[in-house]
């Protein structure tokens, strides 16, 4: 059992609700020092993994351990395992404080250990007052403060911003960012790619209670992006030749498309042609237009967006998705606007 | 609100308390910290000690209408059955209430899931729960009921005089603290089995105050002692001053059979505990 203490491990995790599979022999790691997302559609199985992975519920087969143990080996399990599970875990009729005082008390912390979570969440002012009355956001900030209450080495958090204003899904953000810096295991589930975009640093992706892909977050946009690259040139006849004789195709760009990436004033302006290439990285339609002396005013590998991603790969696997939806990502039309590229990399940038 | 900074700090174990008394600690707190404990525990004590005052206040100035001497004769034969009967029979539903609510209030609020994650193990859990709440029945329940004894007794003073010295009278008055207490147990119990306020409750409710009459309307030797056996029938006679005719049971063999059914209760309970989801 030497294994990192904040390591978490699902081997072959397997739960069914009657006849309904919800976890279905799911294997992954979650390692500790950075910000891993969970991510899948509504009713994939992610909250139930992680009250699997809590021992709140039983699995049929297989097992999930932090460190090696399983939850009910931790002695004191707060100490080691934060979890923020469900917005409404508490009693509405018994206050904030009181809330985390007996949390702390079942672990042996002293009481002003409540206090310092409080103040970390921002409740220390409405500490004395019925939880039951506090917003979702304020509900959500007492589920971290009671995540946060013995300093734990791992953080499940399912669905942290749900019902955050702006400002606190900055705060959760950071806060994440923060936890994994510091060396901790931050599990964060989210069916908003976008969401996980600028926070996850690597991605457990699941469907129908299987996984689809554990991986980095660039590796997961740039493996399932569509590998077409934007050419923008006043000789679009020349070197459409050029690329389907080389065994690339092309396609006139969309309209849509163009007007989300391009300014429209400039592309009138200057006579170019925008084309799609797909077959052909970007550094041989270089050459190829090198070769030939003709201009590029643009040559830009366009990357899918996290969300376009993940529709692609969670198609088959949507519970409760309408056929028509689902029909519509799998026929996609081959674009959509995609962000651009300094966008992004500026956002990955803030992340690490 | 500020940048999050404070996640250093005091998490470490202070205490080198034992577990079951961290989980004591942890279970008075919650079971102090929420208002239907405090409402049902006054509910308990008011309708006790009011009920059973006003039955004495009617006895006392009904006593020398005609009609009523073989009142005096049960109340002579059984005084603390008369003294508790209507305060107890009504207030014991309160306990009930509160038994039930103590465990099926952190199913319907969610809050299970927060006591769990932080005691893993249930059956520990189930029973840190069960001694606190038991404990504060009972403190509550003697208090209510010596008040009741003395508050009765003073009242009829000038017609009869019962003291806690007369033979089975302070067996009786400790069998209906006991008893009271191992309700709020059975109580419990049924509510960790039940799991949903109303439904448990009303079971309860069936249990204590519907079903045994019922029972004891069908004739026969084999009904009365189905009658004698259920579980608060039997529980009930440990509060009597004297075994009464017609009783299957003595009173402490009648508590016996009480605590056993609330112990097969509590068995089941923490059984499906660790095989349910919580």
């Amino acid at each position: 059992m030497a294994e990192a203490p904040g390591l978490i491990k699902a081997h072959e995790l397997t739960k069914r609700f009657g006849d309904k599979v919800a976890v279905d022999h799911l294997s992954f790691t979650v390692e500790p020092g950075r910000v891993t997302g969970f991510l899948g559609p509504n009713g994939a199985g992610k909250s139930t993994t992680m009250r699997l992975i809590c021992g709140l519920d039983r699995p049929n087969s297989g097992t999930a351990t932090i460190g090696g143990l399983t939850y009910a080996q931790l002695a004191r399990p707060l100490h080691v395992v934060g979890a923020l599970l469900e917005a409404r875990a508490l009693h509405p009729g018994r206050s904030a404080r009181n809330h985390l005082l007996f949390l702390a008390e079942t672990q042996g912390f002293a009481p002003r250990r409540v206090d310092e979570v409080l103040d970390l969440v921002g409740l220390r002012a409405v500490a004395r007052k019925r939880a039951g009355g506090f917003s979702l956001g304020m509900t959500q900030r007492l589920g971290i403060a009671a995540a946060m209450l013995g300093n734990p080495a791992v953080l499940l958090l399912d669905e942290p911003v749900n019902g955050l204003d702006p400002e606190g899904i900055r705060w959760v953000r950071t806060l994440m960012r923060q936890l994994a810096t510091e060396g901790r295991t931050v599990l964060v589930s989210s069916h908003l790619m976008s969401e996980m975009a600028v926070t996850a640093d690597h991605l457990v992706v699941i469907g129908r209670g299987r996984l689809i892909a554990d991986s980095s977050t660039n590796e997961f946009i740039q493996r399932s992006s569509d590998r077409s690259v934007l050419v923008r040139t006043p000789d679009a006849d020349g070197l459409g030749k050029l690329i389907v004789s080389a065994g690339g195709t092309i396609e006139p760009e969309d309209a849509s498309a163009g007007n989300g990436t391009d300014d429209p004033g400039a592309s009138a302006d200057d006579g170019a042609t925008s084309i799609v290439v797909t077959g052909l990285p970007a550094p041989r339609i270089g050459e190829l237009a090198a070769s030939a002396s003709i201009v590029l005013y643009e040559l830009t590998p366009r990357l899918a967006s996290l969300e376009e991603a993940f529709m692609e790969l969670t198609a088959d696997s949507v519970e409760y998705g309408d056929s028509t939806a689902r029909a519509a990502t799998q026929n996609r039309p081959s674009e959509q606007p995609s962000e651009k590229p300094s966008e992004r990399s500026s956002e990955e940038r803030s992340m690490s | 609100m500020s940048a999050p900074a404070a996640t250093v700090a005091t998490a470490e174990p202070t205490g080198g308390d034992p577990a079951g008394l961290r989980l004591m600690h942890a279970e008075w707190t919650k079971i102090r910290s929420v208002k239907s404990t405090v409402w049902s525990l006054i509910a308990f004590v008011v309708v006790a000690i009011g009920f059973s005052a006003l039955i004495a206040l009617v006895i006392s100035n009904t006593w020398n209408s005609p009609g009523n001497h073989p009142n005096h004769a049960t109340l002579l034969n059984d005084p603390t059955a008369v003294i508790f009967g209507a305060g107890l029979g009504l207030g014991q539903l309160a306990i009930c209430v509160l038994g039930v609510i103590v465990i099926s209030s952190e199913y319907t609020t969610g809050a299970i899931r927060a006591s769990l994650l932080a005691v893993p193990h249930r059956i520990p859990w189930l029973v840190a729960k069960g001694a606190v709440f038991a404990a504060l029945v009972f403190v509550v329940s003697a208090i209510t009921i010596f008040v009741t004894f003395f508050l009765t007794t003073a009242i009829l003073r000038s017609h009869i005089s019962i003291s806690l010295g007369q033979p089975g009278v302070a067996k009786a008055v400790i069998g209906g603290i006991l008893y009271l207490t191992v309700l709020g147990l059975f109580a419990m119990s049924l509510g960790g089995l039940i799991r949903h306020t109303a439904g448990a409750i009303a079971i309860v409710i069936a249990l204590v105050i519907v079903v045994p009459p019922l029972v004891g309307l069908i004739p026969g030797t084999i009904a009365n002692h189905v009658h004698g056996y259920l579980p608060t029938q039997a529980g009930q006679l440990v509060a009597q001053t004297s075994q009464q005719s017609g009783d299957v049971l003595s009173g402490w063999q009648g508590f016996g059979v009480f605590c056993a059914w609330t112990v097969l209760l509590l068995a089941i309970c923490g059984a499906l505990l660790v095989r349910r989801d919580a």
